[in-house]
């Protein structure tokens, strides 16, 4: 059975409780639906407390980025027995309290749903060909990526 | 081909992409990167840390001793940020 995988990169701003909905409409086999939804706040990633942003800019690599996200997509679906996955990704000026990204995992039960939602996550932080531009009152500047995030996408790494 | 850049990268070339017809001792990427660096100072800031810039060809990421030949589009970009 072909499982239903949708993928957008967007602009606008997107509906978590809408994308939950259509990914278990009409469905009577789904147990378990995760969302992880990633939201922009106001403190800089690496700043001082107080350090506030008034934006990030998402730059990304338009062609790219869908392919490499389905990649993965096709990837969490050939390792959990999902019934259905949901990727949005933003692109653009997004402000403190705004959506970012939006990953959605269905499956007949939770461990499989709860996986393949952080093995998405993970995987888009280093993989996908997204870079965020932090806008603040004393400038701009490009946000540095973190090992930490290098080391989770990597506990997934088949050996 | 057609050379990307993207984020800081394409900040310091000054570019988001240009065509590029590299000569043929121009093998891999690390190659590509280092003849890169020698077409002005801007390139040379873009690329003064190689082993920090991430390439990819025709839109699948590649490791930098990665040979070049066929490859319609090459990008540069810094560690990925997104998520």
């Amino acid at each position: 059975m072909t499982v239903p995988v949708t993928i957008r990169l967007q602009e606008e701003d997107f509906d978590v409780a809408r994308e939950i909905a259509a990914l278990s409409r009409d469905r009577t086999d789904i147990g378990a639906v995760v969302s992880f939804s990633g939201i922009c706040r106001s403190d800089k990633a690496d700043g001082e407390v107080g350090d506030a942003i008034a934006a990030l800019v998402l730059e990304h690599y338009p062609g790219m980025a869908e392919e490499e996200i389905a990649r993965h997509a096709e990837e969490a679906v050939a390792r959990w027995p999902l019934t259905g996955l949901t990727v949005i990704h933003r692109f653009g000026r997004i402000v403190p309290g705004d959506n970012i990204v939006l990953v959605v995992t269905a499956s007949a039960h939770r461990e499989a749903a709860f996986h393949a939602a952080e093995f998405l996550m993970d995987y888009l932080k280093t993989r996908a060909p997204f870079w965020k531009r932090e806008e603040g009152s004393a400038g701009s500047g490009w946000v540095d990526a973190h090992d930490r995030d290098d080391a989770a996408a990597a506990r997934w790494a088949k050996s | 081909m057609k050379v990307l850049y993207f984020a800081w990268v394409r900040e310091r070339v000054g570019k988001a992409e240009e065509a590029l017809d590299p000569p043929p001792a121009v093998a891999t990427v690390a190659d590509l990167i280092a003849w890169l660096s020698q077409r002005g100072d801007e390139y040379a800031h873009a690329f003064e840390k190689p082993k920090v810039i991430r390439a990819a060809i025709d839109r699948i990421h590649v490791k930098q001793d990665t040979a070049i030949a066929g490859a319609r589009e090459i990008a540069f970009f810094p560690p990925m940020t997104g998520g």
